[in-house]
């Protein structure tokens, strides 16, 4: 009956204004530092192999995992500041923070690394909640708060296993039990009083991050997590191409030895990756953090349509 | 065969030669890491409960459970009663083993009672069942305000939030494997 519908999308009314005011806002900020908005194909021919993460097919081609690679090649091209909101696909991906379509904010920064970024997230949460006309003691809902004045905490990965775990971060890995542990141990504690920069990964666990020049086991990237959610991921970029390759044919054979399809080697990508200036990038997924200024823990709630309603 | 991509609350699977039910379940997915299915499963046969997580590599038996076709008739104290309709046998279950479903039962209604051999052990009810709203406020006409919702009471006593439309004495639809209102029924 149609009163019926009209009512389940009315009872989201709140939240739909919550989440438009939130886009505007993140599009004043981005402006506001001279970033330029772009748009770039949803239907892609190649996408970023990783061993996790998999793609919806479209005729010949691929629905976006993320933006990521077209995004590179604008950079290396010379488009030195730019960001996207767009959406992204993932299959079998469902639960109180996933949808398989969902909308991914992305940027990329000639010129910094990741932990420019890092302060970049603290600024845009700040422009936000400013804009939005909260207080910096963000109510999250359930009666807490998130303290959102900077600087949030940054803790290495290595560290959060020492913290939070029974194993250290390299036995984890060795056991094959990271993602457990990570997942059930240590993100639940993280960004509860104020936001928390998970930073430092294995080489292996970022793929297309740079290698620290410190320590060339560690890559370059960051998990930005907010009351026990993550938020955003992001790295300085690798520009080595031979060494992206190799990267990636490492994905393509984890991928392989799961029985996962195996993608087509980004070609395009890889070639532009030659001009790709030193530079950092992040993706932020944008029903989470509406979800955060709503005050819910569903992402069900955040958005006007689920596919199990259409 | 069951994928951990199929794990759902209420899925029925047999490990070590049991029947098992999933009472919780949780999808997540830490940073780009692997896909996790965390799992709270209660033993059918003994009620002992576990969490576990699965990868999605994962792969589980069905539980090998026969469903047959059952009418509920009554409750009696902790006790369930359940008879088939074409052999009057009846069968009984415990408040503990019918669980959630106990918000949908209403009197003569057929389910699907599962067995693991001669064991009768739980209950599987019609995605959707039709109840009559035996507590609501009434309807203010003119109320407009299109996203309001109100708590209302169905027979079995089970609560629910409801459109400001729904009043007493109506059916609507409940979709028992969230527990949420659907639609109102006319009839």
């Amino acid at each position: 009956m149609y009163h019926d519908e009209r009512w389940r999308l009315a009872r989201k009314g709140e939240f739909l204004r919550v989440r438009a005011d939130l886009i505007q806002a993140v599009r004043r900020f981005f402006v506001a530092y001279d970033f330029l908005e772009v748009e770039t194909p949803i239907r892609l021919l190649e996408i970023a192999p990783e061993s996790s993460i998999e793609a919806v097919s479209s005729e010949d081609r691929y629905l976006q995992t993320s933006p990521e690679l077209c995004m590179k090649r604008l950079l290396a091209a010379g488009y030195g500041r730019i960001f996207q909101i767009s959406k992204c696909f993932r299959r079998k991906e469902r639960g109180n923070l996933h949808l398989p379509e969902f909308t991914m904010l992305e940027w990329y920064e000639e010129g910094a690394d990741y932990k420019t970024l890092m302060e970049r997230c603290e600024d845009l949460l700040l422009f936000v909640t400013c804009e939005l006309g909260r207080d910096a003691m963000l109510d999250i809902g359930e009666g807490r708060q998130l303290c959102l004045q900077k600087p949030w905490e940054r803790i290495t990965l290595d560290e959060a296993f020492d913290r939070y775990s029974s194993l250290s971060l390299y036995e984890a890995l060795r056991r094959d039990c990271f993602d457990e542990i990570l997942a059930i141990d240590i993100e639940p504690n993280l960004g509860i009083t104020r936001p928390t920069f998970l930073y430092d990964y294995p080489v292996e666990l970022g793929s297309l991050a740079r290698r620290s020049p410190a320590d060339s086991k560690t890559a370059e990237r960051f998990e930005l997590y907010l009351n026990g959610m993550e938020l955003a991921n992001a790295f300085s970029e690798l520009t080595d191409v031979d060494e992206q390759r190799c990267r990636f044919e490492e994905e393509q054979k984890r991928r392989a030895d799961r029985g996962l399809e195996v993608y087509p080697e980004p070609r395009k990508f890889l070639s532009a990756l030659n001009h790709l200036p030193e530079s950092a990038g992040i993706a932020l997924g944008l029903d989470r953090l509406v979800m955060l200024f709503c005050g819910t823990r569903t992402i069900d709630d955040v958005v006007a349509f689920t596919p199990e309603l259409l | 065969m069951y994928e951990a991509s199929d794990l759902r609350k209420n899925l029925k699977i047999q490990i070590d030669g049991e029947p098992y039910v999933v009472t919780d379940f949780q999808f997540s997915k830490p940073g780009k890491g692997q896909a996790l299915y965390r799992c709270k499963l209660k033993n059918m046969l003994t009620g002992a409960q576990f969490e576990r997580t699965f990868r999605s590599v994962d792969t589980f038996e069905p539980a090998d459970l026969n469903e047959r076709r059952m009418q509920y008739l009554y409750r009696e104290e902790n006790k369930y009663c359940f008879m088939d309709n074409e052999s009057y046998e009846q069968v009984y279950l415990t408040a503990d083993q019918v669980g959630e479903a106990a918000n949908f039962l209403i009197e003569n209604i057929d389910v699907e009672i599962l067995f693991f051999g001669e064991q009768p052990l739980g209950v599987t009810l019609p995605n959707f069942v039709d109840l009559t709203v035996t507590k609501a406020e009434p309807w203010i006409k003119g109320d407009t305000a299109a996203g309001n919702s109100k708590p209302i009471v169905v027979e079995t006593g089970y609560q629910l939030q409801a459109p400001p439309f729904i009043e007493e004495g109506e059916k609507i639809r409940i979709d028992t494997r969230t527990g949420e209102y659907v639609t109102r029924v006319k009839e």
